[in-house]
């Protein structure tokens, strides 16, 4: 059995077709589009919350998008167990929403930041990523202006203790270091994951490298993991 | 009806690299005094019912559930009476 997804569309969200596409036309997964102002997920097994500027990204980003009338039942079923998958923007929202722990700052160059990034996975037990088993790294663009992951240093050590940290910034052969470190983040976190293992949050985007057409593909390994996971 | 003027800071424990790149500026006209560059919000809006206790309540609420985020930031706000 497949499961469907969905792919909440914000007014300002601007990776919506990339995600539905990976999705729909690469893997082959029934996917809807669930537009902001609805108020049922259409019996999604899966949530996409894509990358963009959600209403401009006014006040501060996801601020706004996080009081979507979806929302409410994005988090009521997130609270539920259902799998939300939040992706740049996707992440801002899920920080503003409380779903995921900390905040977003401006990336501490104060510049925004598009370039390909290497991530070493260290939670490889996630839906997300159980699929990565074999893989040192995975080779994701960033595309983000405020992406310096802010959290106080009780909650990080939450973060660390239950195993939350799920992609850090790192070299093309694992290593975490500050000079891999696009925005500033705190510990070079790129994604983190709710308690209960069914909320991700990340920065880079691997609905942009989901095609061999596009020259790079290990994106689609995040989106095949939680697929062929789902019903396990 | 009130008119409120809501100011928001960054916390003091939160960096702020846009306070500091401003201070360059401030640098680089000889502005030599200038210290602790920190940018913020300044929100105003009316809140539209006479009991003062019922506009403090809806302003702080406004405040924390949407104009800050209390993770990085603090707010303060001040009402004024307007016909």
């Amino acid at each position: 059995m497949k499961p469907k997804f969905g792919v909440v569309v914000f007014p300002g969200s601007n990776c919506d077709y990339d995600a539905f596409y990976v999705l729909k036309k690469i893997l082959n997964l029934e996917t809807e589009f669930l537009w902001h102002k609805e108020s049922n997920l259409k019996n999604c097994d899966a949530v996409v919350l894509p990358g963009g500027f959600s209403y401009g990204d006014y006040l501060r980003t996801g601020a706004i998008a996080r009081f979507s009338p979806i929302m409410d039942k994005v988090i009521n079923f997130a609270e539920k167990g259902g799998y939300v998958l939040g992706i740049c923007n996707g992440f801002q929202i899920l920080l503003e929403a409380g779903l995921l722990p900390g905040c977003m700052l401006k990336n501490n160059s104060l510049k925004f930041v598009c370039k390909d990034v290497y991530l070493s996975i260290k939670n490889k037990n996630s839906i997300f990523t159980r699929d990565c088993e074999n893989t040192t790294t995975l080779k994701i663009p960033v595309a983000h202006g405020d992406g310096n992951y802010f959290v106080d240093e009780i909650t990080l050590k939450s973060l660390e203790d239950n195993n939350q940290i799920v992609f850090q910034y790192a070299s093309k052969e694992g290593e975490i270091s500050e000079k891999y470190n696009p925005n500033g983040s705190v510990k070079n976190i790129a994604g983190i994951i709710n308690k209960n293992g069914n909320v991700l949050g990340m920065m880079p985007h691997p609905e942009r490298c989901s095609s061999s057409i596009l020259g790079k593909t290990d994106g689609a390994l995040i989106f095949k993991s939680l697929a062929n996971n789902i019903f396990k | 009806m009130f008119k409120v003027k809501v100011f928001i800071k960054r916390r003091p424990s939160i960096l702020d690299p846009q306070g500091k790149a401003v201070e360059k500026g401030a640098e680089l006209l000889g502005l030599t005094n200038i210290k602790n560059t920190r940018i913020g919000k300044f929100i105003e809006f009316n809140v539209d019912t006479n009991n003062r206790i019922d506009a403090e309540k809806e302003v702080n609420d406004y405040c924390k559930k949407l104009l800050a985020n209390p993770i990085m930031e603090d707010f303060e706000f001040s009402l004024e009476e307007v016909k």
